[in-house]
């Protein structure tokens, strides 16, 4: 028998940046919330200290700052015929748990997303006919447009403190930027990060080739920045400590360094840690949520009452607990119907390894310190001529030097002994790689649903998930990769090692923590889980954050797009408190 | 001299006093309790009283050494280190048995006033009624009205942890006799109502010197010194009088109003204690009564420079290289800081203190700006106790306190091994 907690106004499933900005946004609005996070409290100092985070061994090689799949997993297979086995090790993508979540380890690229990628069903129709568009490939609007969510896309960079450079201002092109993003109202808050010798290399080497290259936006500050909460943030000391780390300088983004110690000194908020959420609970009709249940750390089922619940987990977390929970109906992947586990998509990435002769110190990094060009995104190109939907960036990232994992060797050096060390030795200061960042599109074929064998700790179905990457995704991928290897080519003196992506997908090898879907935003009932303010179809006071709800997947890092969508969400909600019921009717 | 000797001595030399004087007499003001009166006021009723008394009860941040750390608020019982035995604070809140229930308007005032309790026992001048005495008894009247309205809370006063005779509060008739002059404040009429207001704050309820003045070795201060910078717990409060190098000389009233009212200014970033007073204390205050404590500080004068020796070279370029590994990313190339986030330690009295002993307790166990209504992000410092040796710590302060300009005493290692041991044993 469940213990039962007093009531709030508000619960959170989750706190990392999602639920960080919801939880501002509505303790603003006057009503108590409530965060339940599954991992532990963390804090720039003592947890991210520079006096023992830059351990390659502890955090990036054993994961000590990510979820533990021995508590949490999921189980996996490529296709519908295959049996689906349980992920004992984390690989191709790193979920958080812990307060701030990912938001705590990302590198920081902050990226907005194209006006066509918010319309990219009807836009590539218009432009390509409906042909075009492969027959089990479920492409769809996302039921909002980027001019509705640019003011949305402006504070979250705001409050992140992004350095980078507008590349269009109101319909203005500025010099120095991305001459291909959509229309902003104004620039960045912060200059470009200070450039590093390789991402100098690739800007020369992509302008020579006939390319716009621009520096990429970084929620590493390359300022002391104060954000418009007061929240004081360090300047990024290049010490390439970001992806799978916490930042110890105050320079990275994150819950902890932007919207914390504003939102912990509010009366009206409040979190636990050590809760993991096993239910979303709702009355006899099922249209109502009446809060959720979850597990703390003895092993107790707590019942938390609530007025309005909003799922601010990972994106497969989000939708594992709506299928726990039986709300909206699962997806069957046979007749192509239901919407709970449908559209789940991912990225796809390649790179080109550089070998040439300036020394370049990769050491001096930081995790959104890159040059890229956005010639081959969304569709910023003609693809009538390729046959495949979506595209990608080509960046050089220099996000540091980690001795165990971030070196790059020639394809003939030894894997091990002394010939391992020589190339190491003739290599680590002068190597460099340029990396592809594509999109990956939603299929019938790809989708979440509950694993008919596997349990969790907590004795709940795991979640299953069904992906492999499709024709359309490796012919666009090879694509990008030709691009890259032509500008690897054009640096002096390079020989270049050309790592295109193969299929089928393995999720061993880590490529991106990019996972989205699964519980998708729209216009239709039929073919979203979400309306376009994030609200559940099936039960109102139910709101889903995060990259689950994006309906396919796109060519940039997810963070900036989530982050703008729980902006839009958030406004959204504060008109549901003054008149509660669904925003969209259909 | 090590911290242990100079408790061994301090007490060696009460116990003499202790002996020598046993029939000390002191007279008492018996024309205080009205006698002064500052500025005109409305007579205000309960409730301009009690919120009257609650901002007092901030300015003198009373909440600070009567709240346990994770007790309630102002139940007392919070251990307050003396060079002397621990000192355990007393409740006051209004419960009738353990707190100040039952004390009387006049029972309180002589408590402020002249640091007698109810029972008729002296009390240890870790109250600091020595700076009380000066208040108003308006104003010690609105603080108790303040203290009624709390929520009675029951927690027996824990006796104190202080060695034979210490222990013997008689003995404090006698210190009050020696060090002790009651007397409501007096306003001096060469000077402004504004700098008046100033010195009634800091020589008063702010008593600033309790922790910024210097102590003789019977752990008194002198009322009539500047503050010119003294020992708070295991930290060092720097000077507040005028000297450029290890005061306020070059600060301006604007920067001592943002410290206070905020935590941090361009020249420095509260940290330990003071983080601690800003957090519960001056950041309440109004902007008026800053302005005067601003004004009443800068008009302290210099006081003589100390000479400083200067310090060899290769203890120097030993603490350059360490200030490059461990403190450059933040702190920058020439001292300068980040404005807003980490503080500059370039022309930082601070650093240059007569003492190291706060920048040696922060380089080995961190510090933490306070968190403030105007400025929420208390941004954090870790310790490097784990990482630096006692030689490479006062290397390291060496080179901080005589880089870019700085000047200051050396830091011998021996020094960190006592500090480092003292404070390993702090709670």
């Amino acid at each position: 028998m469940a213990r039962r907690m007093p009531p709030v106004d508000v619960v959170l499933v989750g706190f990392g940046w999602t639920a960080s900005i919801i939880a501002q946004e509505l303790t603003d609005a006057g009503v108590q919330v409530l965060a339940l996070e599954r991992g532990a409290w963390r804090d720039t100092v003592p947890d991210f200290a520079t006096d023992h985070i830059q351990d390659e061994l502890r955090y990036a090689v054993r994961k000590q700052i990510f979820e533990s799949p021995e508590r949490e997993t999921l189980t996996f297979r490529n296709n519908a015929s295959q049996t689906a086995l349980p992920m004992r090790h984390l690989g191709s993508f790193m979920p958080a748990a812990g307060v701030g979540g990912a938001g705590v380890h990302w590198n920081g690229q902050c990226w907005r997303f194209l006006p066509q990628d918010f319309v990219i069903r009807s836009h590539t129709e218009q432009r390509y006919g409906k042909g075009f568009i492969p027959a089990d490939m479920n492409l769809q609007d996302w039921g909002v447009t980027y001019e509705e969510l640019e003011p949305h896309y402006d504070r979250f960079e705001y409050l992140c403190g992004i350095s980078g450079q507008a590349g269009n201002v109101n319909g203005q092109l500025v010099a120095g930027g991305n001459p291909f993003e959509g229309p902003r109202k104004r620039g960045y808050p912060l200059p470009p990060l200070e450039r590093s010798a390789s991402t100098v290399l690739f800007d020369k080497a992509a302008r020579e080739v006939g390319f716009n290259p621009f520096p990429c936006p970084a929620a590493n500050a390359s300022r002391p920045y104060r954000n418009p909460l007061g929240v004081q943030m360090g300047q990024c000391t290049y010490c390439g400590y970001c992806e799978w780390f916490g930042c110890g300088n105050y320079s990275k983004a994150s819950p902890q360094t932007t919207i914390l110690p504003v939102l912990l000194r509010k009366d009206n908020f409040h979190f636990r840690t050590h809760c993991n959420v096993t239910r979303v609970n709702t009355d006899s009709t099922g249209k109502r949520a009446t809060g959720v249940t979850y597990v703390d750390v003895e092993g107790n089922q707590i019942e938390q009452p609530a007025q309005m619940v909003v799922l601010c987990a990972f994106a497969q977390h989000n939708v594992h607990l709506l299928l726990l929970s039986k709300i909206g109906q699962p997806y069957d992947p046979v007749s192509n119907t239901g919407v709970v586990g449908r559209n789940y998509a991912y990225q796809i990435t390649s790179s080109v390894d550089v070998f040439q002769k300036e020394r370049l110190n990769p050491f001096m990094g930081a995790g959104a310190l890159g040059q890229a060009i956005d010639e081959f995104n969304g569709d910023n190109f003609d693809h009538g001529p390729h046959g495949f939907v979506g595209g990608g960036y080509i960046a050089l990232w220099n996000t540091g030097g980690r001795p165990i994992l971030q070196h790059y060797l020639p394809q003939d050096a030894p894997k091990w002994g002394a010939g391992w060390k020589k190339a190491m030795h003739e290599n680590y200061l002068t190597a460099c790689s340029i990396a592809t960042h594509g999109s990956v599109m939603s299929y019938r074929t790809s989708y979440l649903d509950l694993d008919p064998t596997w349990r969790d700790v907590y004795g709940n179905p795991l979640l299953r998930l069904t992906f492999d990457f499709q024709p359309n995704e490796l012919k666009m991928s090879g694509f990008l990769t030709d691009k890259a290897a032509q500008i690897g080519r054009a640096i002096p003196g390079a020989s270049i090692h050309e790592k295109k992506r193969q299929g089928p997908y393995s999720i061993v090898p880590y490529q991106t923590t990019h996972n989205t879907g699964g519980a998708v935003m729209g216009d239709d009932p039929k073919t979203s889980v979400v309306n376009r303010y994030l609200q559940s179809w099936d039960v109102p006071n139910l709101w889903v954050m995060g990259a689950s709800v994006f309906p396919q997947n796109a060519g940039y890092n997810p963070t900036g797009t989530v982050g703008a969508l729980t902006y839009w969400s958030a406004e959204a909600m504060k008109r549901y408190l003054k008149n509660p019921g669904p925003l969209v009717t259909t | 001299m090590g911290a242990a000797l100079r408790k061994a001595l301090a007490l060696a030399s009460l116990l003499l006093l202790a002996l020598l004087c046993t029939a000390c007499s002191h007279d008492r003001d018996p024309a205080a309790p009205s006698a002064v009166k500052l500025g005109e006021r409305m007579s205000p009723g309960p409730w301009g009283q009690i919120s009257r008394g609650r901002y007092l009860v901030r300015a003198g941040d009373c909440e600070a050494c009567h709240t346990a750390p994770n007790g309630a608020p102002f139940a007392g019982d919070r251990a307050i280190p003396t060079p002397f035995g621990t000192i355990y604070s007393s409740n006051i809140t209004p419960d009738p048995e353990t707190g100040i229930g039952n004390w009387t308007d006049e029972d309180f005032y002589r408590a402020m006033h002249e640091g007698i309790d109810r029972e008729g026992d002296h009390l240890y001048p870790a109250f600091p009624y020595p700076w009380y005495t000066k208040l108003s008894r308006d104003d010690v009247l609105s603080i108790k009205a303040y203290l009624d309205t709390l929520t009675p809370v029951r927690q027996v006063h824990r006796h104190n942890e202080l060695p034979w005779p210490l222990d013997q509060r008689g003995l404090m008739a006698m210190w009050d006799g020696m060090y002790f002059q009651d007397g409501t404040y007096q306003p001096d009429p060469k000077r402004s109502a504004q700098w008046n207001r100033g010195a009634y704050l800091v020589k008063g309820l702010g008593h600033c010197s309790a922790c910024h003045g210097d102590k003789n070795f019977a752990g008194a201060t002198d009322m009539d010194d500047p503050p010119t910078g003294g020992y708070a717990e295991n930290a060092y409060a720097p000077s507040l009088a005028g000297g450029v190098r290890d005061g306020l000389g070059s600060w301006t009233e604007q920067d001592i109003v943002q410290y206070l009212g905020t935590g941090r200014n361009s020249r420095t970033s509260a940290a330990g204690p003071m983080a601690e007073v800003v957090e519960q204390s001056t950041q309440y205050l109004s902007k008026p009564d800053l302005e005067a404590i601003a004004v009443y500080l800068k008009s302290l004068p210099a006081p003589k420079d100390a000479s400083v020796a200067t310090v060899d070279k290769d203890t120097l370029d030993r603490g350059a290289a360490l200030y490059v590994d461990n403190c450059e990313a933040c702190h920058l190339k020439q001292g300068q800081g980040e404005i807003g986030a980490f503080p500059p330690l370039r022309q930082s009295s601070a650093v240059q203190a007569n003492s190291a002993d706060t920048l040696i307790g922060v380089i080995l166990d961190g510090a933490r700006i306070p968190q403030t209504t105007a400025e929420p992000t208390g941004l954090a410092m870790q310790g490097f106790a784990d990482h630096l040796s006692d030689a490479q710590i006062a290397d390291l302060n060496t080179y901080i306190r005589n880089a870019w300009g700085n000047h200051a005493e050396a830091v011998e290692a021996d020094h960190v091994a006592d500090l480092r041991e003292t404070l390993r044993k702090s709670p």
